[in-house]
């Protein structure tokens, strides 16, 4: 099966390439491999690129370019943005997330000691419970723009607010990596300090992200080295991957709110039909509460392991929680800290839709998912009613 | 036929899945993630899974991995933890086998839509003229795993593959090396694959269970000292029980959890005749009624030993063997091999007498 036979539906995993970024990437895999920190000429025109880049991601952010640090991708920009407050202030040691981020967030929250707060039923960050836990001694909050999972925006612009209240001083920052297809990154910037981007899920390449720093953050650097990207990040540029970045940020930021209405309603297309066909679906989240590529579905009576890879037999490549580094599907944290039953997240299927979603594959979704579903069901009952639909093998 | 081959990463698994994809099956790999804890092979075994993955790869197999770590921990490690707080020495691979690989996986495989489950285990599934299937010992008798296979029934035996059962162990590796596969030199697993070689049993069990200090005595009553935890302690042990060496063999004879007493005896203190099993399972109504002159396995590599066996109800017997024999410790798997040694007629558990 190749890609054009895919129905595609893991655009919150990664989404193709634009063909802008992948233009615009290809003189610096090729002729001007200069590094752009040398002092030569060649270096220079590098350097330009880096810079223009610079310009272009600061512009659809709506940040100064000197705010924008790239780095090696989302993970790294999150990493940063958290361990890089610790050392900052001697008196503000705690971090503070709620317990639906990303384990790029989550993870060194937990491993810092810090704290993680409890959601409400969105999946969206309580406000009076994060109230609580804020005090002088907090580093930083950090409160994910969308969620990846189930694709719940969050008012990061009221979690800052709160955060200058309680614990002035502390640094705020958004895991805005599902947020630049969706979200306009402009008033999300408005209210934090530090926002994270990788590349790849808006139509750039793998391994390429930035984290912006508002002007005067105290954030002391991840990675050292050769400090090229102001001492807050070190090591050489990948010019390439910046290049394509930028020119995959400014298309989307020119199409969103085209991409937005469109895919939407192919969205509500897919779970309309898929609810309208099927018996013990639940959506885990009100579409008004959450971007419009996001499709989150749990199914009564199913396991998202076994319809996964009955959706694969069927070209559907669809996705359930975070796989571990084996492979396996783990428990979702997310399900889990929205109060979402074990029965209901066993059968929990995550379709994320990008622009370049269709109405053919979405349609084609609709009925692979209500015969994946079906089948399943009819087995299990089946099998409960005591016939097995193994064949004898001869 | 569609299969669904285990994988774990380990050479046997890895020839089996080449010999179905060879006589032409649809096959499809799978490797269960079964241990959420720290293994010897890294966490959640990522280095095996990567193997599997790699293997089945290299055959032009899809590979999938299912979690199933909640079912392990609820069904094999929890038990496994609970008998020896109750004094008893289960084998958690058998039950490992009896409730994720035959039953969890073969549901899964049920799902899916495959016809058949397959596994590296070294052992035989055989047919005959009437339909009746038996499980029989691999060709390799030194590397034969019908002990750990005894509770699969009819329906499971239907539906069942053990392709490298009919190889010796030279067979497998040599075909591994054909196909060029990158596990045909991967040492055999030993131990139990949730307790880590660093961390040991000892360690695994005291950080999740009670353990209670016993006086160690001899069988006139006298004392001989102290062990820290008696529930570490097995029927037939000699090694472990803080005695001072150059003494005549001691084993552990009884553990009396009551009055908190270790007794240990000389070999034959230790031998008897009759043993009682429980949960017994047959490979099929007309094996439970062969029964006499039985050989009887009662470890994994132990040697089979004739006997009678006396049926007392559905789930357990009496077996009584022509020659004393050493104490079974209670959860041992004790299974029942025709006269021959050829094939399992059932198996159970070993009671407390």
């Amino acid at each position: 099966m190749n890609a054009a036979e895919l129905c595609y539906l893991d655009h919150a995993a990664t989404t193709p390439m634009r063909a802008s970024a992948v233009t615009a990437m290809m003189p610096f895999l090729s002729d001007l491999y200069a590094n752009p920190s040398g002092s030569h000429r060649f270096a220079r025109q590098a350097r330009a690129a880096v810079d223009d880049a610079r310009d272009v991601v600061a512009a659809a952010v709506g940040c100064r370019p000197g705010e924008v640090v790239f780095t090696g991708g989302g993970t790294e920009s999150d990493n940063t943005a958290l361990l890089g407050c610790l050392d900052v202030a001697k008196s503000r040691t705690r971090l503070v997330c709620p317990a639906t981020e990303h384990h790029a967030v989550l993870h060194v929250v937990e491993q810092a000691g810090g704290a993680v707060v409890p959601t409400d039923a969105t999946a969206r960050v309580r406000l009076d419970v994060l109230a609580e836990a804020l005090g002088p001694d907090v580093a930083a909050v950090s409160v994910m723009a969308v969620n990846n999972e189930v694709g719940t925006v969050n008012d990061v612009g009221a979690v800052a607010a709160l955060v200058r209240d309680r614990a002035p001083g502390a640094v705020v920052h958004t895991d805005a990596i599902q947020a630049p297809c969706w979200l306009d990154l402009r008033p999300l910037w408005a209210h934090v300090d530090l926002l994270s981007l990788s590349a790849h899920k808006f139509g750039g390449p793998k391994g390429v992200g930035a984290l912006i720093v508002r002007h005067g953050t105290g954030l002391s650097p991840l990675i050292v080295g050769g400090g090229q990207e102001r001492e807050l990040r070190s090591g050489t540029h990948n010019v390439a991957g910046i290049a394509a970045m930028a020119s995959a940020l400014a298309g989307t930021d020119a199409e969103r709110s085209d991409t937005c209405q469109h895919i939407g309603a192919l969205r509500d297309r897919l779970v309309d039909g898929v609810m309208a066909g099927l018996d013990g679906v639940l959506e885990t989240v009100n579409r008004a509460d959450k971007v419009a590529g996001s499709a989150h579905l749990c199914f009564a009576d199913v396991e998202s392991e076994s319809l996964l890879y009955l959706l694969d037999q069927a070209g559907l490549c669809a996705s359930a929680a975070s796989a571990c580094a084996s492979g396996a599907m783990e428990p979702s944290h997310v399900l889990a800290a929205m109060g979402i039953t074990r029965e209901w997240s066993v059968g929990a299927v995550r379709m994320s839709l990008g622009r370049t979603t269709t109405l053919a594959e979405t349609d084609r979704a609709v009925d692979a998912l209500v015969d994946a579903v079906g089948t399943l069901r009819e087995r299990r009952a089946r099998r409960r009613a005591g016939a097995s639909i193994g064949a004898v093998p001869s | 036929m569609k299969v669904l081959v285990a994988m774990s990463g380990g050479v046997d698994s890895s020839v089996a899945a080449a010999m179905l994809r060879d006589a032409g099956h649809d096959v499809v790999g799978v490797t269960m993630r079964l241990w959420g804890g720290a293994s010897d092979t890294g966490c959640c075994s990522v280095s095996d899974t990567d193997d599997a993955r790699r293997v089945a790869s290299q055959l032009g197999l899809d590979h999938l991995v299912f979690n199933f770590a909640d079912d392990f921990e609820r069904d094999v490690v929890d038990p496994y933890v609970r008998a020896h707080a109750d004094l008893s020495t289960p084998n958690p691979c058998i039950e490992c086998n009896r409730t994720i690989k035959f039953a969890r996986l073969a549901e899964r495989a049920d799902d899916l839509g495959f016809d058949a489950i397959a596994t590296g285990h070294h052992a035989r599934v055989t047919t005959d003229g009437a339909g009746r299937h038996r499980l029989e010992r691999g060709a390799d008798r030194a590397k034969d795993q019908s002990y750990v296979l005894h509770m699969l029934g009819q329906a499971q035996l239907a539906r069942t593959l053990f392709p490298v059962g009919v190889l010796t162990k030279r067979e497998v590796r040599a075909l591994a090396t054909d196909l060029g596969l990158g596990t045909a030199a991967k040492p055999d697993s030993q131990d139990v694959c949730f307790i880590t070689s660093m961390e040991g049993r000892e360690t695994f069990l005291t950080e999740r269970i009670a353990t209670r200090p016993a006086r160690v005595v001899d069988t006139s009553g006298r004392q001989l000292g102290t062990v820290a935890a008696m529930e570490l302690i097995t029927i037939g042990q000699r090694k472990g029980l803080g005695l001072p060496g150059g003494q005549p063999k001691r084993y552990v004879v009884d553990v009396d959890a009551r009055s908190a007493v270790v007794v240990l005896g000389d070999e034959h203190d230790l031998a008897g005749r009759r043993l009682e099993v429980d949960a017994m399972s047959w490979v099929d109504a007309i094996a439970a009624s062969l029964v006499h002159g039985v050989l009887v396995q009662s470890s994994a590599h132990g040697t089979p030993q004739p006997a009678n066996v006396e049926v007392i109800d559905d789930a357990s017997v009496t077996i009584t063997f022509d020659e004393p024999q050493r104490r079974v410790a209670p959860g041992q798997s004790v299974v029942l091999y025709d006269v021959t040694d050829t094939w399992v007629l059932g198996g159970g558990i070993a009671g407390t007498h």
